[in-house]
């Protein structure tokens, strides 16, 4: 068998600038779901604060530390992105790694916010979705996160089958958006 | 049509996946009889006025909500985890 080239998400799609925007994909490492075990929710967020820095978020937050990211991901979930979770994580918490399993595109540019009202039924203006918020919401058709990493910058994150949909919605709505003017 | 979702707040109803009335949290035990069980699984209520749904927050956090509207106004008039409204 030949040598097996490990291809991401959106190899051939990306990245894309239209006006002064620009969508790129994210290498973010390893991605894993963590999930506390019954009643362990303070447990698991002691041992991620001992080991990675960073706490259990609040629904709707993010924490990070470094290149390290806990991203609230739903009911009892929270992805941590960029490291490999520590063992002891695994006493109070059930791990599910997700690293291939993601598409995350980052949207920079003065206009992401008007992009992004176009696609998730959400609002994401600074002052209600500021630099750290993050939700599970829609894109486009799809179930899908969004978080604001910077005060123009988004991270958009759906299943890796949804890669090439995705790019296409959102390069749709760029387009729509930078033809105003 | 908006509904409050307990971790996420105010959303969209398309996000949410309707279940059907909040029977399923007043599951009979299992030695609770044949007429319990054939209204568990076939008798429904139809009410014009206050009722409690289930909603699947599909589309956002994955959590189960117990909604609470009015029929005749399509008022919502509150909601609640599913795993709390159990508890």
């Amino acid at each position: 068998m030949g040598n097996l080239v490990a291809k991401s998400p959106c190899k051939g799609l990306l990245p894309l600038s239209v006006g002064a925007m620009s969508a790129s994909e994210v290498e973010t490492g390893a991605m894993t779901m963590l999930s506390p075990r019954k009643g362990q929710d303070g447990a698991l967020d002691e041992a991620m604060r001992a080991v990675h820095g960073l706490g259990y978020p609040a629904p709707s937050g993010v924490e990070s530390a470094g290149e390290a990211r806990a991203i609230w991901f739903g009911h009892s979930s929270v992805l941590l992105v960029g490291a490999e979770p520590g063992q002891r994580l695994e006493e109070h918490g059930v791990l599910v790694d997700q690293s291939d399993a993601w598409a995350v595109v980052r949207l920079d540019g003065p206009g992401a916010e008007d992009v992004l009202a176009r696609l998730v039924p959400v609002d994401v203006r600074l002052c209600a979705f500021p630099v750290g918020s993050t939700a599970r919401s829609k894109i486009g058709h799809m179930s899908g996160s969004v978080t604001r990493v910077g005060e123009a910058s988004f991270w958009l994150m759906v299943f890796r089958s949804m890669a090439e949909t995705l790019v296409h919605d959102l390069k749709s709505a760029m387009e729509a958006v930078a033809a105003r003017g | 049509m908006r509904i409050t979702c307990p971790h996420c707040g105010e959303r969209d109803h398309r996000e949410f996946y309707y279940k059907g009335h909040a029977l399923a949290l007043e599951r009979p035990s299992p030695d609770a009889g044949e007429a319990a069980w054939d209204d568990y699984v076939h008798q429904r209520e139809n009410p014009a006025g206050v009722t409690r749904d289930l909603w699947y927050h599909e589309g956002g956090c994955g959590a189960w909500v117990v909604v609470s509207r009015n029929t005749l106004t399509h008022e919502v008039l509150g909601t609640q985890a599913a795993s709390e409204a159990r508890a």
